[in-house]
């Protein structure tokens, strides 16, 4: 049985590698019973679209100008 | 700047083509930006950095085959620049971070007790639709935010992975680091990234 650190490990791993038959199914039995981990797994598919999102740079003008303005109000 | 461009030769020179290539150029001096500013936190320094570093680039850039390679190149380049900013500007700590891949776990191990289960305050939530976050102005405020609060040495690897697009041996390669550190570093970044991001935006940024 995966610990929940072993278990995000396998779903950032699965972002740079085809996972193995075995690492695919601890992660699936880990997952069907951590709701945790579950959202950890599919959050990684929305770092990895917001991630291409970012580097499209359509937000561009955005950000640079209101980056220091939200650190502030994140203080 | 050479007044003439030979078009004929674009083949031999694809370094220096790319460098012809206004749009090209203008895509990749932002991500520089976004990179030197990620490591200075100070805009004209970053600047200077990004400068000095295409600079260096355009003296040798014939000898680069594929965009990637060149990409790399660049980026090598950048690293050191932004070294030297910090050397002058006497922050070694930030140097050795910036150069260095540290072991560092302290701040990941509090999110996991001792057997390496959630602690309750920190187990991931349901996210909601990514996309319609995409759509909000805000979010992008606060995933840059994110971005930046990442150490060092894991906003690089994360930003070379995911942001400028080197695969794997690349990266192990420029940063000297085996496939499984860059994993484990990744796996951090990541950590750290969806923790912040479900703070500051889906647990209770929305409101604000």
């Amino acid at each position: 049985m995966l610990s929940c650190h072993q278990a995000t490990r396998l779903a950032s791993d699965a972002q740079e590698r085809p996972l193995t038959f075995k690492e695919k199914v601890s992660l699936k039995i880990h997952t069907m019973m951590c709701s945790g981990c579950r959202n950890f797994e599919s959050s990684m598919n929305t770092l990895r679209k917001a991630m291409q999102g970012f580097a499209s740079g359509d937000h561009k003008d955005i950000t640079n100008n209101n980056t220091k303005k939200t650190m502030k109000k994140h203080e | 700047m050479t007044g003439s461009t030979s078009q004929a030769k674009d083949k031999q020179l694809d370094g220096a083509s790319q460098l012809n290539d206004t749009n090209y150029l203008e895509t990749l001096r932002q991500q520089m930006l976004k990179f030197a500013n990620l490591q200075i936190s100070d805009t004209h320094l970053a600047e200077d950095a990004v400068q000095e570093a295409l600079i260096g680039a355009m003296k040798k850039a014939d000898s680069f085959g594929g965009r990637s390679a060149f990409k790399t190149w660049v980026f090598a380049i950048l690293k050191n620049k932004i070294a030297d900013v910090l050397r002058k500007r006497q922050r070694l700590a930030e140097v050795s971070e910036l150069m260095r891949s540290d072991e560092d776990d302290e701040a990941l191990s509090s999110l996991f007790d001792k057997k390496g289960h959630w602690n309750p305050e920190d187990r991931p939530n349901r996210w909601g639709d990514p996309e319609d976050s995409f759509k909000q102005q805000q979010f992008w405020v606060v995933f840059e935010t994110c971005l930046n609060n990442l150490p060092g040495n894991q906003a690089k690897v994360f930003m070379m992975r995911e942001y400028i697009g080197l695969d794997t041996d690349e990266i192990c390669k420029e940063e000297d680091l085996s496939v499984s550190n860059l994993h484990v570093i990744l796996h951090r970044a990541r950590l750290k990234l969806q923790k912040c991001l479900e703070i500051k935006w889906y647990d209770g940024g929305k409101h604000a």
